[in-house]
Protein backbone atom coordinates (compact mmCIF):
# COMPACT_ATOMS: atom_id res chain seq x y z
CA UNK A 1 0.00 0.00 0.00
CA UNK A 2 2.80 2.39 0.93
CA UNK A 3 4.55 1.56 -2.33
CA UNK A 4 1.30 2.27 -4.18
CA UNK A 5 1.01 5.74 -2.61
CA UNK A 6 4.69 6.47 -3.30
CA UNK A 7 4.29 5.30 -6.92
CA UNK A 8 1.24 7.54 -7.41
CA UNK A 9 3.04 10.58 -5.95
CA UNK A 10 6.17 10.02 -8.04
CA UNK A 11 4.17 9.45 -11.24
CA UNK A 12 2.10 12.62 -10.65
CA UNK A 13 5.36 14.48 -10.11
CA UNK A 14 6.63 13.21 -13.46
CA UNK A 15 3.44 14.32 -15.23
CA UNK A 16 3.70 17.78 -13.69
CA UNK A 17 7.32 17.93 -14.85
CA UNK A 18 6.03 17.61 -18.41
CA UNK A 19 3.27 20.16 -17.80
CA UNK A 20 5.77 22.69 -16.44
CA UNK A 21 8.10 22.19 -19.37
CA UNK A 22 5.30 22.53 -21.91
CA UNK A 23 4.37 25.81 -20.22
CA UNK A 24 7.97 27.01 -20.47
CA UNK A 25 8.12 26.07 -24.12
CA UNK A 26 4.70 27.19 -25.38
CA UNK A 27 3.60 30.28 -23.40
CA UNK A 28 4.18 33.55 -25.24
CA UNK A 29 5.90 35.80 -22.70
CA UNK A 30 8.43 35.83 -19.84
CA UNK A 31 5.95 36.50 -17.04
CA UNK A 32 3.55 33.76 -18.17
CA UNK A 33 6.44 31.32 -18.55
CA UNK A 34 7.66 32.25 -15.09
CA UNK A 35 4.27 31.47 -13.63
CA UNK A 36 4.38 27.95 -15.05
CA UNK A 37 7.99 27.45 -13.96
CA UNK A 38 7.62 28.57 -10.34
CA UNK A 39 4.20 27.19 -9.44
CA UNK A 40 4.19 23.91 -11.32
CA UNK A 41 7.91 23.40 -10.64
CA UNK A 42 7.44 23.66 -6.90
CA UNK A 43 4.42 21.36 -7.03
CA UNK A 44 6.13 18.62 -9.02
CA UNK A 45 9.30 18.72 -6.95
CA UNK A 46 7.22 18.64 -3.76
CA UNK A 47 5.26 15.63 -5.06
CA UNK A 48 8.41 13.68 -5.95
CA UNK A 49 10.09 14.44 -2.62
CA UNK A 50 6.87 13.52 -0.78
CA UNK A 51 6.92 10.21 -2.68
CA UNK A 52 10.50 9.61 -1.54
CA UNK A 53 9.58 10.38 2.08
CA UNK A 54 6.59 8.00 1.93
CA UNK A 55 8.71 5.27 0.35
CA UNK A 56 11.52 5.34 2.92
CA UNK A 57 9.31 6.29 5.88
CA UNK A 58 12.41 7.00 7.94
CA UNK A 59 12.88 9.95 10.31
CA UNK A 60 16.04 11.27 8.64
CA UNK A 61 14.52 11.03 5.14
CA UNK A 62 11.25 12.68 6.17
CA UNK A 63 13.17 15.50 7.83
CA UNK A 64 15.26 16.06 4.71
CA UNK A 65 12.17 15.91 2.53
CA UNK A 66 10.41 18.52 4.66
CA UNK A 67 13.56 20.68 4.55
CA UNK A 68 13.69 20.51 0.73
CA UNK A 69 9.97 21.27 0.33
CA UNK A 70 10.01 24.18 2.80
CA UNK A 71 13.12 25.54 1.13
CA UNK A 72 11.55 25.37 -2.32
CA UNK A 73 8.34 27.00 -1.06
CA UNK A 74 10.40 29.81 0.46
CA UNK A 75 12.76 30.45 -2.43
CA UNK A 76 10.64 29.88 -5.57
CA UNK A 77 8.45 33.00 -5.08
CA UNK A 78 11.48 35.15 -4.25
CA UNK A 79 13.41 33.97 -7.29
CA UNK A 80 10.32 34.41 -9.47
CA UNK A 81 9.79 37.92 -8.16
CA UNK A 82 13.39 38.89 -8.86
CA UNK A 83 13.32 37.54 -12.41
CA UNK A 84 9.98 39.23 -13.06
CA UNK A 85 11.28 42.56 -11.81
CA UNK A 86 14.43 42.21 -13.91
CA UNK A 87 12.32 41.37 -16.99
CA UNK A 88 10.05 44.36 -16.42
CA UNK A 89 12.93 46.79 -15.85
CA UNK A 90 14.96 45.57 -18.82
CA UNK A 91 11.90 46.28 -20.98
CA UNK A 92 11.11 42.81 -22.31
CA UNK A 93 8.26 42.92 -24.79
CA UNK A 94 5.08 41.67 -23.13
CA UNK A 95 2.35 39.72 -24.82
CA UNK A 96 -1.21 40.97 -25.23
CA UNK A 97 -4.17 39.19 -26.82
CA UNK A 98 -4.95 42.09 -29.20
CA UNK A 99 -1.47 41.90 -30.69
CA UNK A 100 -1.87 38.20 -31.28
CA UNK A 101 -5.14 38.72 -33.15
CA UNK A 102 -3.62 41.56 -35.18
CA UNK A 103 -0.57 39.45 -36.08
CA UNK A 104 -2.67 36.51 -37.25
CA UNK A 105 -4.89 38.91 -39.25
CA UNK A 106 -1.82 40.43 -40.90
CA UNK A 107 -0.50 36.99 -41.74
CA UNK A 108 -3.80 36.00 -43.35
CA UNK A 109 -3.92 39.35 -45.21
CA UNK A 110 -0.33 39.13 -46.48
CA UNK A 111 -0.99 35.55 -47.58
CA UNK A 112 -3.89 36.74 -49.72
CA UNK A 113 -1.81 39.58 -51.20
CA UNK A 114 0.98 37.18 -52.10
CA UNK A 115 -1.52 34.84 -53.72
CA UNK A 116 -2.84 37.79 -55.74
CA UNK A 117 0.62 38.88 -56.83
CA UNK A 118 1.70 35.47 -58.02
CA UNK A 119 -1.09 34.04 -60.16
CA UNK B 1 3.23 -6.10 -6.90
CA UNK B 2 3.41 -2.68 -5.24
CA UNK B 3 7.21 -2.70 -5.47
CA UNK B 4 7.04 -3.46 -9.22
CA UNK B 5 4.56 -0.64 -9.67
CA UNK B 6 6.87 1.75 -7.81
CA UNK B 7 9.74 0.72 -10.08
CA UNK B 8 7.68 1.40 -13.22
CA UNK B 9 6.47 4.72 -11.82
CA UNK B 10 10.03 5.81 -10.99
CA UNK B 11 11.25 4.81 -14.46
CA UNK B 12 8.40 6.68 -16.14
CA UNK B 13 8.99 9.76 -13.96
CA UNK B 14 12.73 9.68 -14.74
CA UNK B 15 11.87 9.63 -18.44
CA UNK B 16 9.47 12.55 -18.09
CA UNK B 17 11.90 14.64 -16.02
CA UNK B 18 14.69 14.04 -18.55
CA UNK B 19 12.32 14.99 -21.39
CA UNK B 20 11.39 18.17 -19.55
CA UNK B 21 15.06 19.08 -19.07
CA UNK B 22 15.67 18.53 -22.80
CA UNK B 23 12.72 20.75 -23.72
CA UNK B 24 14.09 23.29 -21.25
CA UNK B 25 17.34 23.33 -23.20
CA UNK B 26 15.33 24.33 -26.28
CA UNK B 27 13.94 27.34 -24.40
CA UNK B 28 17.44 28.08 -23.09
CA UNK B 29 18.82 28.17 -26.64
CA UNK B 30 15.84 30.00 -28.17
CA UNK B 31 14.90 32.39 -25.35
CA UNK B 32 14.66 35.84 -26.95
CA UNK B 33 15.89 37.70 -23.85
CA UNK B 34 18.14 37.10 -20.84
CA UNK B 35 15.23 36.74 -18.33
CA UNK B 36 13.82 33.95 -20.53
CA UNK B 37 17.06 32.05 -20.24
CA UNK B 38 17.23 32.63 -16.49
CA UNK B 39 13.70 31.25 -16.11
CA UNK B 40 14.66 28.16 -18.13
CA UNK B 41 17.80 27.61 -16.02
CA UNK B 42 15.84 28.02 -12.80
CA UNK B 43 13.31 25.47 -14.05
CA UNK B 44 16.06 23.00 -14.94
CA UNK B 45 17.59 23.26 -11.47
CA UNK B 46 14.25 22.44 -9.87
CA UNK B 47 13.84 19.54 -12.32
CA UNK B 48 17.21 18.14 -11.27
CA UNK B 49 16.24 18.41 -7.58
CA UNK B 50 13.27 16.20 -8.45
CA UNK B 51 15.61 13.89 -10.35
CA UNK B 52 17.75 13.54 -7.19
CA UNK B 53 14.65 12.37 -5.31
CA UNK B 54 13.94 9.81 -8.04
CA UNK B 55 17.56 8.59 -7.92
CA UNK B 56 17.22 8.16 -4.14
CA UNK B 57 14.35 5.70 -4.71
CA UNK B 58 15.96 4.04 -7.72
CA UNK B 59 19.26 3.25 -5.97
CA UNK B 60 17.88 3.03 -2.39
CA UNK B 61 20.37 5.63 -1.23
CA UNK B 62 19.29 8.64 0.84
CA UNK B 63 22.54 10.53 0.14
CA UNK B 64 20.89 11.80 -3.09
CA UNK B 65 18.48 13.82 -0.95
CA UNK B 66 21.38 15.83 0.47
CA UNK B 67 22.50 16.50 -3.09
CA UNK B 68 19.00 17.73 -3.91
CA UNK B 69 18.91 20.01 -0.86
CA UNK B 70 22.24 21.64 -1.72
CA UNK B 71 21.25 21.93 -5.38
CA UNK B 72 18.03 23.76 -4.44
CA UNK B 73 20.11 26.19 -2.38
CA UNK B 74 22.74 26.81 -5.05
CA UNK B 75 20.11 27.09 -7.77
CA UNK B 76 18.27 29.78 -5.84
CA UNK B 77 21.47 31.77 -5.38
CA UNK B 78 22.33 31.43 -9.08
CA UNK B 79 18.86 32.62 -10.11
CA UNK B 80 19.00 35.66 -7.82
CA UNK B 81 22.52 36.53 -9.00
CA UNK B 82 21.55 36.28 -12.69
CA UNK B 83 18.41 38.36 -12.14
CA UNK B 84 20.43 41.10 -10.40
CA UNK B 85 22.98 40.94 -13.22
CA UNK B 86 20.29 41.44 -15.87
CA UNK B 87 18.85 44.38 -13.95
CA UNK B 88 22.20 46.08 -13.36
CA UNK B 89 23.37 45.61 -16.92
CA UNK B 90 20.50 47.77 -18.17
CA UNK B 91 21.02 50.33 -15.38
CA UNK B 92 24.69 50.61 -16.28
CA UNK B 93 23.94 50.98 -19.99
CA UNK B 94 21.46 53.78 -19.28
CA UNK B 95 24.01 55.55 -17.09
CA UNK B 96 26.64 55.29 -19.84
CA UNK B 97 24.23 56.71 -22.40
CA UNK B 98 23.41 59.65 -20.13
CA UNK B 99 27.11 60.40 -19.72
CA UNK B 100 27.61 60.42 -23.46
CA UNK B 101 24.74 62.87 -23.90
Amino acid sequence: MIDLIAAALVFLGGIFALVARLGILRLPDVLLRMRSSTKVGTLRCGLIIAGVAVHFGDGAVVLRGIAIIVFLLLTAPIAGHMIGRAALRTGVKLWSPDEDVAASGEKAGSGRVEAGENP
Amino acid sequence: MGADLLEYAVDAAVGMVILSVVLGFIRLAKGPSLPDRVVALDMMTVAIVGFCGLAAIRYQDIAFLDVGLVLALVGFLATVALARFAERRVARRDAAEEEEE
